[in-house]
C-alpha cells in the first residue's frame, strides 16, 4: 500500500438512539470523548485534522471498540480557501 | 375567486361544517391557470408553517429530484402542539383546500401516494377528512393514491421522521439522520413531508398563482397565517393573519389580554417573548432579531399574574414526559431540566443550586437527541431564564412570589395521568 495522504479533518458522531451510555468509548478515546452526568458521550465537536494520527487512531479504537456500534468517524474534506 | 388583498384566506367560505367538494370548488373558482407550479410555489415565497419555516419549493425540488417510483406525499396533520388547533381548525372547515394543495404538491414531486395523517385521538377530524378523500376518490379514479392514516397522538409523533417511519409500518419514533438534508422514505419511495396549513397555502397558490398570493404579507414572508391563541383570551380561538401583523393587533382580534407579562410564541418548543416586544410585525423576518420565530404559529398569552417560572416547569415536565426515550441526553437530561425548575419554582432544595444546574444543563444537552425534541425545550426555558430574569432571582434569593399561588395556568398540558402507558404503534 502507498502512501496515504492526510489532507482534511475527522469528528467523531454518535447515533445516541444506538448509544447505551456505558462510557466505553470515553476510555477508549479520552481526548475526542467527556461523559456527561448520566454517562452518555460528548463528543468533541471541533474537528481534528487528519494528521493528528494519535487521535485519529483513538477515534478508530472507539469506532471499533463501541458495543452498540454507535460511533462513526465523518470525515470533512479540506475546503481550499481559494 | 378571493380577492387579491383580502383576508380570509385559507378560512374562506368556512362555516362550522367542513365545505362539501362541490361547495368548495365553487367558492374556490379560478380562472387563472398556473403553468409550471413548482416554479410558482417557488415565486411565491412560502415557508412551512410545521415550525421549522423552510422553504416549501425547495424541499419540494430536492424530493422531485430523487430517483424512486414509489414517491409519497405526506400532510402532516399530527398537530402535536397542546396550544395547536389550526390543523384541525383549517381541516374542519376546508379539508378539499389542504387536498388540493397535497395533489399540487404530488403532481410536482411525482408522487403516486398521498398520506393524509391525523392522529386517531381527534375523531372528529378523521372523520371530516376521511368524508373529504371519500368525495375525491369517488369522483376521479386517476392521480395519486389517496389515503387517510391515523398514527396515535404524541408530541414527537408529528416529528417528520418519526411520522414517516410510522407510515413504514414502525412505531412512531424519531430516527437518527447524521447527514443534511436527509431524504425520508417509506419503502423504497422517498416522501415530501408538509405540514396541512402549507398544503393549503399551496392549494392557493396553484389556484390564483403566486402574484396573487403575493398581495398579503411581506415581502420576505409572503400571504396569510393561521395562529393559535390561548391562554389569557376570552376564548381561545384560530385567527388568520397577514404575516406581517403587529402582534399587539393579533392579540386585539383574538379578543386576548392586552397588557400581558409576556407571550409564548411558536409552541412549546418556542421561545417566550417579553411584554416590551408586542409592536413586533409577527412574520419571521421581524421576529428573528428579538430571538423568536412563529413557528407552529401559536401564541399563549401570559397575564400579569401568572408565574412564568411555574408555566415553564409545567410545560417542560410535560415535555419530558413526552421524550420518546430513545436518546440518553433527552431521556435523562429533560427530566432533570423539569426538576430543576420544580425547585426553582417552589423555591425548594436549595433553589440557587437548582439555577446554576439548569443553565447547566441545557450547554450539556443541546444538539445530543436524534431529533430536535430536547433543543425545542431547551429554547424555552432559556428564554424563560431572559425573559423572567427578575422572577429567576426573586425565586432564587427566596422572595414571595404571587404567581406560584395561582389556582388557573395560561400553559395547557394534557393530562400527565396517562404518564405509563404511552403508546407507539
Ligand atoms: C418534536 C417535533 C414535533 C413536531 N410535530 C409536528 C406536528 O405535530 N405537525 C407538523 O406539521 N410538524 C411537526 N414538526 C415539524 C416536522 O418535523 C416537519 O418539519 C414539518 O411537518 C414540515 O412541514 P412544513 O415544511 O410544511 O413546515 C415537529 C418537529 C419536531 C422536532
Ligand atoms: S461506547 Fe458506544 S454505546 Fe458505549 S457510551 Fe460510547 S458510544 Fe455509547
Ligand atoms: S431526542 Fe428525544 S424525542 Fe428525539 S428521538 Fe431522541 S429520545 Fe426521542
Amino acid at each position: 500500500m502507498g502512501v496515504r495522504r492526510r489532507s482534511g479533518s475527522f469528528v467523531l458522531r454518535v447515533n445516541p438512539i444506538l448509544c447505551d451510555g456505558f462510557g466505553h468509548c470515553a476510555e477508549l478515546a479520552p481526548e475526542l470523548v467527556q461523559t456527561d452526568e448520566w454517562g452518555y458521550p460528548i463528543l468533541r465537536s471541533e474537528p481534528v485534522p487528519l494528521t493528528d494520527a494519535g487521535a485519529y487512531e483513538s477515534a478508530r479504537y472507539a469506532e471499533r471498540g463501541c458495543p452498540r456500534q454507535a460511533l462513526h468517524i465523518h470525515r470533512i474534506s479540506e475546503k481550499k480557501p481559494h | 375567486m378571493i380577492r387579491p388583498n383580502s383576508l380570509p384566506r385559507l378560512m374562506h367560505a368556512a362555516s362550522d361544517r367542513p365545505l362539501t367538494l362541490a361547495l368548495h370548488e365553487a367558492a374556490f373558482a379560478s380562472s387563472t391557470s398556473v403553468t409550471s407550479l413548482l416554479d410558482e410555489l417557488e415565486a411565491s415565497g412560502l415557508t412551512g408553517r410545521g415550525g421549522a419555516g423552510f422553504p416549501t419549493a425547495l424541499k419540494a425540488r430536492l424530493i422531485r429530484e430523487q430517483r424512486g417510483h414509489n414517491k409519497f406525499m405526506v400532510v402532516n396533520a399530527m398537530e402535536g402542539e397542546p396550544a395547536s388547533h389550526k390543523d384541525q381548525t383549517l381541516l374542519s372547515a376546508n379539508p378539499h383546500l389542504v387536498l388540493d394543495g397535497a395533489e399540487y404538491l404530488a403532481s410536482m414531486i411525482g408522487a403516486n401516494n398521498i398520506a393524509v395523517c391525523v392522529a386517531r385521538d381527534n375523531p372528529s377530524v378523521v372523520n371530516h377528512v376521511g368524508r373529504a378523500i371519500h368525495e375525491r376518490t369517488r369522483r376521479s379514479l386517476r392521480g395519486p393514491k389517496l389515503e387517510l392514516h391515523t398514527p396515535p397522538w404524541r408530541y414527537v409523533a408529528g416529528e417528520e421522521s418519526a411520522l414517516v417511519h410510522w407510515l413504514d409500518d414502525n412505531e412512531s419514533l424519531p430516527q437518527y439522520r447524521p447527514n443534511r438534508p436527509h431524504i425520508l422514505k417509506i419503502g423504497h419511495g422517498p416522501a415530501l413531508v408538509d405540514n396541512a396549513e402549507t398544503c393549503a397555502n399551496v392549494g392557493l397558490i396553484g389556484r390564483y398563482g403566486a402574484q396573487w398570493y403575493r398581495s398579503l404579507g411581506t415581502a420576505a414572508t409572503p400571504g396569510s397565517t393561521l395562529v393559535s391563541v390561548t391562554g389569557a383570551v376570552d376564548h381561545p380561538t384560530v385567527v388568520e393573519v397577514e404575516l406581517g401583523t403587529p402582534l399587539r393587533s393579533i392579540l386585539a382580534t383574538a379578543g386576548a389580554d392586552l397588557d400581558p407579562q409576556a407571550v409564548l410564541l411558536g409552541g412549546y418548543g418556542g421561545s417566550w417573548l417579553g411584554a416590551s416586544h408586542l409592536d413586533v410585525a409577527y412574520d419571521n423576518e421581524s421576529l428573528k432579531p428579538v430571538g423568536v420565530s412563529t413557528g407552529a404559529g401559536v401564541i399563549v398569552v401570559l397575564p400579569r399574574s401568572a408565574c412564568g417560572i411555574v408555566e415553564t416547569q409545567r410545560i417542560v415536565h410535560w415535555m419530558a414526559n413526552e421524550s420518546a426515550r430513545q436518546c440518553g441526553p433527552c431521556a435523562f437530561g429533560l427530566p432533570a431540566l423539569a426538576e430543576d425548575l420544580s425547585h426553582i419554582a417552589h423555591q425548594s432544595r436549595d433553589p440557587k443550586a437548582a439555577h446554576v444546574r439548569l443553565v447547566e444543563r441545557c450547554a450539556v444537552i443541546e444538539g445530543r437527541g436524534a431529533c430536535r425534541h430536547p433543543d425545542g425545550v431547551i429554547r424555552l426555558v432559556r428564554s424563560a431564564l431572559e425573559v423572567f430574569t427578575d422572577d429567576f432571582s426573586n425565586h432564587v434569593r427566596g422572595s414571595f412570589c404571587n404567581g406560584t399561588r395561582a389556582t388557573r395556568h395560561f400553559a395547557t398540558v394534557p393530562s400527565l395521568e396517562r404518564e405509563e402507558e404511552l403508546v407507539w404503534e
